[in-house]
């Protein structure tokens, strides 16, 4: 029998009225994967701040090595062995991979670097991690960052490690890469808790399963003992359906020409490179690539919020003359009533008012409905409690600020919005980051619904797994190019991840 | 357990929202507080009883009805001020440059009981509102269009429009000085008081507390209720946002700021033809920062900033009788005000964060 790394009893954490973690009971091994599961809002992130030091339990036990600890900042953290990987890294741009690997390590005042190099450089090989140690960060992939992180945290010596969400920013051939590492960190004895959302790749990694449903804890099992279906009704607490339903597009036709559109950044860096493609009304265009290689300059290209450089954007209204994007303003693409609908990547950021509740919300993109100064109340208020009902938004009230709500109501809000504008051109991107499974499912059928309204839809996806299941045509983009529109329902996820990395038909 | 770490002594917990009766009566709690420490600190200062202290103030502030009308019209003064801020704050655009927008708005109004004596009065006072208007906006425009157009920092350059504005109100004081040699400008008009602004109803000010009082309500509506209230919201929020719903952040940031320097710069017309009847470096006399407290007390409510006001006034007048009555320095009676101050800002705390104790949860989740 191993010994517990790790044994979580009855931990309670409490704000205000809402119990984020209620009685929670959590075990890890030494040697051992331990995934964990649960919707958003179920308390995964606060279970593992307290154990990273950032929140202090109302009460409960927390046993490292079968020893009761009480951990009160992330330092005494550190010093029990336990060390997390957040979903946003923590890494000084400028230094090198071993500059942040030894920053911040107490000791003494002047380092031999070529010494310490030498013990980074055992570690990665006990593991086997790549990484070239002398890159600046500033350099490197999302993968290669990541990369830095882990290694910093086993280098001071963590043998329990916490992952966030850590394939989210990663193409499928990376993901295979970390599970490597994972694995060889599980033979030499380590405990590892890794928090994802994709349920295949829990069953890939993982040994045992928890899984947490609202605040409390709902049971472990063994995970060659479960697959998707059992593990999705234990998060859920009942059986749920977890099929997109793909039909045949109908009635296409062409609605949106995007043509060599080039964008320019604030810093001069060219975002999207002669991109071209279409869209056509009645079916789903997936947009694949690594975060940040121009999905989102795309959309707002398109909705008016980004200047091109070059190139055309051409929409085509029903039995009417096409039109040009390029050039105009939101307000001026509204006024010549086009009916376009975008869910941006930063849903508080842009899409919504995060002081504002439900109603203020739907507001924001027809406040001006009426004539006189004053605003009108009654439309966005109904329409709000419509939201509300249909897609079933768990917030205290209208006029609760929507900050306040948690990731995938916020995402209900915005995204019932957007529809209810009864688009002609919907575009969404990463709309289901860092939702749950049935929140996900909720908006893909969503998308689903719309596209056989005879909507064009365009949606930007991390899910290559979803994307292929969800999409008919999938474009991928790698730094600002195009380099490759797929047939979504022949084309296989190596494909896409191969095309996600290449640059003008060379690969990298 | 291991006691080699213990739970720390003190949490801060995040409170959810509390009702709103409870959160006034925390803050009716650090009301008394304060009034008890500061008898303390009278007490052992001055050796005074410290009821008799604070009848003083009282009285200071609310003695006669002449002192009453006093308080009310300064009150109204620092409200004005605090109502052309809302909207800019609301905004988040850190108008911190009222006491500027109030002097420009000071010297166009005492240049025109100064040069248009020969004006019919309804005309007279129509120039004076208008031309104070006019010049605060224009002091609040100059940060607005670089702020909208370069993005420069709104903050360091309504600031320095202050100074701008006193090296002005310097100017004219020298041109207009009289008597002559006294580098004061005297009270305008004393004996013909054309352009000095008339009582209602038999009472000297209450014109003051009709229009800063309309203004206030008017503000609220305008931030709750209208269309470029809630323009003013989305931007104040998220500029990207605000872009996303096709909003032009520009021309919501430079017409806030015409309106909020505007009233600013009203309150100008309020300070020189309504109270002073002169002009001076000091005619703002700070409360072009004091408004900035009293709008940020009141979370950018105009409503509320009425009873902000008030409190603050009282506070100040009631100070000055202190002072002058048991002769006192002023900084005495300066340090009441001050914890007074310190203990309403402190409750804020209360209300949005709990304290939990060391070994004090286990009751504390029973109960």
């Amino acid at each position: 029998m191993k010994e517990n790394a790790i044994e979580i009893r009855n931990l309670t954490k409490s704000f205000g009225s809402i119990k984020a973690n209620n009685k929670v009971c959590l075990e890890v091994k030494e040697g051992e994967i331990l995934a964990l599961l649960g919707e958003n809002g179920s308390g995964k992130t606060t279970l593992m701040n307290m154990l990273s030091g950032i929140y202090f339990p109302d009460s409960g036990e927390i046993l490292v090595h079968g020893k009761e600890v009480t951990i009160r900042s992330p330092k005494d953290s550190y010093d029990l062995g336990i060390g997390m990987v957040h979903q946003h890294f923590k890494l000084v741009d400028v230094f090198t991979a071993a500059e942040n690997i030894v920053l911040g390590i107490p000791g003494a005042q002047f380092m031999n670097m070529s010494e310490i190099k030498k013990k980074i450089k055992a570690l990665i090989d006990k593991y086997g991690f790549e990484i070239d140690l002398d890159k600046k960060i500033y350099d490197m992939s999302v993968s290669e960052k990541q990369t830095v992180e882990i290694i910093k945290i086993l280098f001071r010596g963590a043998n329990i490690l916490i992952l966030d969400e850590p394939t989210a920013v990663l193409t499928p051939q990376e993901t295979k890469r970390l599970f490597g590492v994972l694995r060889n960190m599980r033979e030499n004895g380590k405990a590892i808790i890794i928090i994802t959302h994709k349920l295949h790749e829990v069953l890939e990694i993982s040994d045992r399963v928890s899984v947490l449903r609202k605040g409390e804890y709902a049971g472990t099992v063994n995970t060659c003992d479960a697959d998707e279906m059992i593990l999705t009704e234990m998060m859920v607490g009942k059986k749920v359906e977890l099929n997109i339903e793909r039909t045949e597009p109908e009635n296409v036709s062409e609605k949106l020409r995007v043509e060599n559109l080039t964008c320019i950044n604030a810093d001069g860096r060219k975002v999207l490179d002669n991109v071209t493609f279409t869209a056509y009304s009645g079916e789903i265009l997936g947009i694949a690539g690594i975060a940040g290689s121009g999905q989102k300059e795309l959309l707002e290209a398109i909705a008016g919020l980004q200047t091109a450089e070059d190139g055309s954007i051409i929409y085509t209204k029903k039995d009417e003359e096409p039109c040009e994007l390029v050039g105009k303003t939101p307000l001026q693409i509204r006024d010549m009533g086009i009916a376009l609908a975008f869910v941006p990547e930063d849903r508080l950021g842009m899409g919504l008012v995060g002081s504002m509740g439900m109603t203020g919300n739907m507001m924001l993109r027809n406040y001006k409905r009426g004539s006189g100064p004053f605003t009108e109340r009654k439309y966005p208020r109904k329409l709000a409690e419509s939201i509300k009902e249909k897609l079933d938004v768990v917030t205290p009230g209208l006029s609760t600020p929507v900050r306040k709500l948690s990731g995938g109501n916020v995402q209900k809000v915005l995204v019932g919005r957007e529809i209810a504008l009864k688009p002609q051109l919907l575009m969404a991107a990463y709309a289901v980051r860092g939702l749950d499974i049935n929140t996900s499912y909720t908006i893909y059928n969503l998308l689903s619904e719309e596209k056989q309204k005879g909507v064009a839809v365009i949606y930007v996806g991390e899910d290559l797994d979803v994307l292929l299941e969800l999409c008919d045509r999938i474009m991928v983009m790698c730094d600002g190019h195009v380099t490759g529109i797929l047939d979504a329902r022949t084309a296989k996820k190596e494909d896409i991840g191969l095309l996600m990395i290449k640059h003008d038909g060379k690969e990298e | 357990m291991d006691n080699s770490v213990q739970e720390p002594f003190i949490r801060i917990a995040r409170r959810e929202d509390m009702i709103w009766w409870k959160a006034w009566i925390i803050r009716g709690i650090a009301l008394l507080l304060s009034l008890v420490v500061c008898a303390v600190v009278i007490f052992a200062i001055v050796k005074m009883n410290p009821i008799n202290v604070y009848q003083t103030m009282f009285k200071g502030a609310f003695g006669s009805t002449r002192r009453t009308w006093i308080t009310i019209r300064d009150t109204m003064m620092l409200l004005c001020i605090s109502i052309g801020l809302a909207p800019a704050f609301k905004m988040k655009f850190w108008n911190i440059g009222a006491e500027g927008q109030i002097l420009v708005g000071g010297v166009v109004t005492a240049a025109c009981m100064i040069y248009l004596t020969n004006f019919p009065t309804p005309l007279l006072f129509l120039a004076m509102i208008a031309t104070s208007c006019i010049a605060g906006a224009m002091w609040g425009f100059l940060p607005a269009i670089f702020k909208a157009k370069f993005n420069t920092n709104e903050t360091l350059f309504t600031l320095m429009m202050n100074y701008v504005a006193i090296q002005l109100t310097s100017f004219a004081v020298a041109k207009w000085e009289n008597p002559y040699g006294s580098n004061t400008v005297g009270i305008i008009n004393s004996s013909t008081k054309i352009g000095w602004m008339p009582g209602l109803f038999g009472k000297e000010y209450m014109l003051h507390l009709i229009i800063v009082l309309a203004l206030a309500i008017g503000m609220y509506i305008y931030l709750k209720k209208s269309k470029q209230g809630y323009e003013i919201a989305v931007v104040g929020d998220s500029e990207n946002t605000a872009r996303y719903a096709g909003i032009s952040v520009s021309k919501v940031i430079i017409r806030t700021m015409l309106i909020s320097g505007g009233i600013c710069g009203l309150s100008g017309f309020l300070a020189v033809s309504g109270a002073s009847h002169t002009i001076s470096t000091s005619t703002a006399g700070g409360r072009g920062f004091t408004a900035i407290i009293v709008a940020w007390l009141a979370k950018f409510n105009t409503i509320t900033m009425i009873a902000i006001s008030l409190l603050l006034i009282f506070l100040q007048n009631g100070a000055v009788e202190i002072a002058s009555k048991y002769g006192l320095n002023d900084y005495a009676s300066k340090m009441i005000t001050g914890i007074i101050l310190f203990f309403i800002l402190g409750s804020e705390f209360f209300i949005n964060y709990s304290l939990i104790f060391r070994g004090g949860k286990k009751n504390k989740k029973e109960e």
